[in-house]
């Protein structure tokens, strides 16, 4: 029988019945575009004139000198449209949708990043919009929720479960299976069952090829490393799949969270606490226990705290191809300083674990070797979490202040 | 076992069989367990147990809950294999087991296949294996003399019906309608023209389930079913009612 969308042992389609014909639908569309070379050519020409691509490639004088090793380029995904890469992979899915002629889209989003771009390309495109958000991530991330809520989309905090990612996840299932007619489930990261981890690399491969092109434009050379973050493994795939067949080290970052000794982390690669399992329609590394009961996660950064990975990624990690590490939530926010004082950079909380790891090794690297660290996101929605942090004496009062303002203005309202 | 000889021969005149569903270990695995010997004394011919998971993507609010709370409250796999046990030996009908993939996956699928041939269990329904993720799960099943139930739905093309019935042995669940489980359904003329497509896919019988939850259902799939599954509606009666309130649910039905 067929086994489509495996890598190695890992992917799948573990479906209910009841959405087997979308599937398939979703399945043929997308290989339909992917075969017509006029429909990268519409992608890339819509990611150039909506979002801003090509996004630059850009070299950090300044951190090169302070780690003496290394030189270091940062691939610039937060100067994408909605701030993080995204979009990339939205804009793509929103093409699919007109081709399937459906009119709604729904989409799960953990840091509000996804939900964020999912609501502009509905907003763009004419589609009505649902995002499913865990509860927890809704007051993380408050920021992103308003510009979704501005933005016309319905945002449904999500109270089941750990009341993160995966349970949004969950819920845009639920969803899916009874309006699939006229929905589309736009999936925002590199999981979940085929076609989607195949589907959404795709169209985050721009970044890597991207990349790749730029180093080279300004190097002539290809570099050493490169790093990214994974939380579902999107932004790492894009980058990626740019150096697969170069003698480039690709290295994934994982979130350390507390220390992987914690058990407060959501490290599924880089350390041995994740299991192969099967959940939300595929088959990967999972952190649950012996029973194949999800664990709880942890990250500073609610776009990593994910309990599966990309297949594609756990297939690259079994061949050796990509290595994976983790950084933890306060390598992540001296990371973030770092980049702020010595470039002006403002990566997003998730980014700043490639940051992490790249900082450890760059000292360690011969001056002429050339590394890339792919900034997935800038940090604006972060501001409350990293504003705590840093424990910003400042910014509490002008919270406080504010808080005075709108309980004065209910009271005279009342 | 043979399920659809057992569902053959139960077949009575006035109404499809009743197979209803508890997940095991809500709220207790004491209280499941009463559960089950409330429903069978009750009259039902067969029975769901399900096995939480904390991923329950085809269940809706009530079940979903239900899973939640059963882990909450310490449930474990060998604790549900122990409970289907006992409920194997003690009642005289039928038990399924309905759970998610990975519950068998991280077990084993062998060993946990034959764990339920040992215990009695007749069958199982894992509603996330399609049948081409299925083949050391259908292999096993089949080696053990195990019925597994495969799912049919509304928006399964002819030729895939034709495959899931190819695979299936027992009886086909017929998942009545677009969703997740707990939703209202319209007993209405589309639901016949599905059931009769399902009934042209297959000799086995036809389990009808998601929103049957009242006499006028019930007798709605008289002649168009052999069995009729209630799962959500028992939840939410134990909730508001208790064991009391169950019983009469479910003698009410027929
Ligand atoms: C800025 C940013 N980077 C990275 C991620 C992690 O996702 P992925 O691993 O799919 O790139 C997120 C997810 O929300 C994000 O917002």
């Amino acid at each position: 029988m067929n086994r489509k969308g495996y890598y190695g042992g890992f992917g799948g389609a573990f479906v209910p019945e009841i959405l087997e014909a979308t599937f398939d639908e979703l399945d043929r569309v997308f290989e339909e575009a992917k075969a017509d070379p006029a429909f990268w050519l519409t992608y890339s020409d819509l990611m150039a004139e909506y979002a801003g691509r090509p996004t630059p490639l850009t070299f950090a004088p300044n951190l090169t000198a302070h780690f003496g090793g290394a030189q270091i380029f940062i691939k610039r995904e937060d100067l994408n449209h909605t701030g993080a890469h995204k979009a990339n992979n939205v804009m793509g899915q929103g093409l699919l949708v007109q081709r399937m002629g459906k009119r709604r889209v729904i989409a799960e989003t953990g840091a509000g990043q996804h939900g964020v771009a999912t609501a502009t390309m509905a907003a763009r495109f004419g589609f009505e919009c649902t995002i499913y958000m865990g509860a927890v991530d809704v007051e993380r991330q408050r920021p992103n929720v308003f510009w979704m809520q501005r933005l016309g989309a319905e945002v449904i905090p999500v109270e089941t479960g750990t009341r993160i990612l995966k349970d949004a996840i969950n819920e845009a299932f639920r969803d899916w299976v009874a309006r699939m007619d006229t929905t589309h489930y736009v999936l925002g990261t590199a999981c979940g069952p085929h076609p989607f981890p195949e589907m959404v690399s795709f169209f985050q491969s721009i970044i890597g090829r991207e990349a790749r092109e730029q180093v080279l434009a300004r190097t002539g050379r290809l570099p050493g490393r490169v790093y990214a973050c994974v939380g579902g493994g999107s932004n790492a795939m894009g980058l990626f799949q740019g150096f697969m067949d170069d003698p480039v080290e690709l290295v994934g970052v994982e979130a350390g969270g507390r220390g992987l000794d914690s058990g407060r982390h959501a490290a599924r690669l880089a350390w041995p606490d994740a299991s192969v399992g099967v959940a939300q329609g595929y088959k990967t590394y999972f952190l649950q226990d012996g029973d194949g009961q999800m664990r709880e996660t942890h990250s500073v950064a609610a776009g990593l705290d994910y309990v599966g990975v990309s297949p594609i990624l756990s297939h690259l990690k079994e061949t050796g191809r990509v290595r994976f590490e983790a950084a933890t939530d306060d390598e992540v926010i001296a990371a973030l300083s770092l980049a702020m004082q010595k470039e002006g950079l403002i990566p997003a909380l998730e980014s700043a674990h490639a940051f992490v790891q790249a900082f450890k090794e760059a000292p360690h690297l011969d001056r002429d070797e050339i590394i890339i660290i792919n900034q997935s996101g800038r940090a604006d929605k972060d501001i409350f979490t990293v504003a705590e942090a840093f424990d910003d004496p400042q910014w509490r009062a002008f919270i406080r202040a504010r808080a005075d303002k709108y309980r004065k203005i209910e009271m005279r309202n009342e | 076992m043979d399920l659809t000889a057992y569902i053959r021969q139960r077949r009575r005149p006035d109404a499809p069989l009743l197979m209803t569903h508890i997940v095991i270990g809500y709220p207790s695995m004491a209280a499941s367990y009463a559960m089950v010997a409330e429903m069978v004394n009750a009259g039902v011919e067969l029975m769901e147990l399900q096995i939480p998971f904390s991923e329950p993507i085809a269940d809706g609010p009530v079940i979903l809950r239900a899973n939640q709370e059963a882990l909450a409250a310490g449930a474990t796999v060998a604790g549900c294999l122990d409970f289907a046990r006992r409920a194997a030996a003690e009642f005289p009908i039928p038990f399924l087991f309905m759970s998610y993939y990975n519950i068998l996956y991280k077990y084993g699928v062998e060993p946990f296949v034959a764990q339920m041939a040992d215990m009695g269990l007749a069958g199982a329904i894992v509603p996330d294996l399609p049948p081409e993720e299925g083949g050391a799960y259908l292999q096993a099943m089949a080696a053990h003399a195990l019925n597994p139930v495969l799912i049919f739905a509304p928006t399964s093309p002819e030729a895939r019906l034709a495959l899931l019935a190819r695979h299936a042995r027992g009886m086909v669940y017929c998942v009545a309608r677009k969703g997740v489980t707990g939703a209202d359904t319209d007993f209405t003329a589309s639901l016949e023209d599905y059931l009769a497509r399902c009934r042209r896919s297959t000799d086995l019988p036809l389990a009808v389930g998601f929103g049957v939850k009242q006499r006028s259902d019930i007798a709605f799939l008289k002649d168009r079913a052999e069995v009729a599954v209630i799962g959500t509606e028992t939840i939410r009666r134990f909730d508001t009612g208790g064991l009391a309130a169950v019983r009469s649910f479910i003698e009410g039905l027929r």
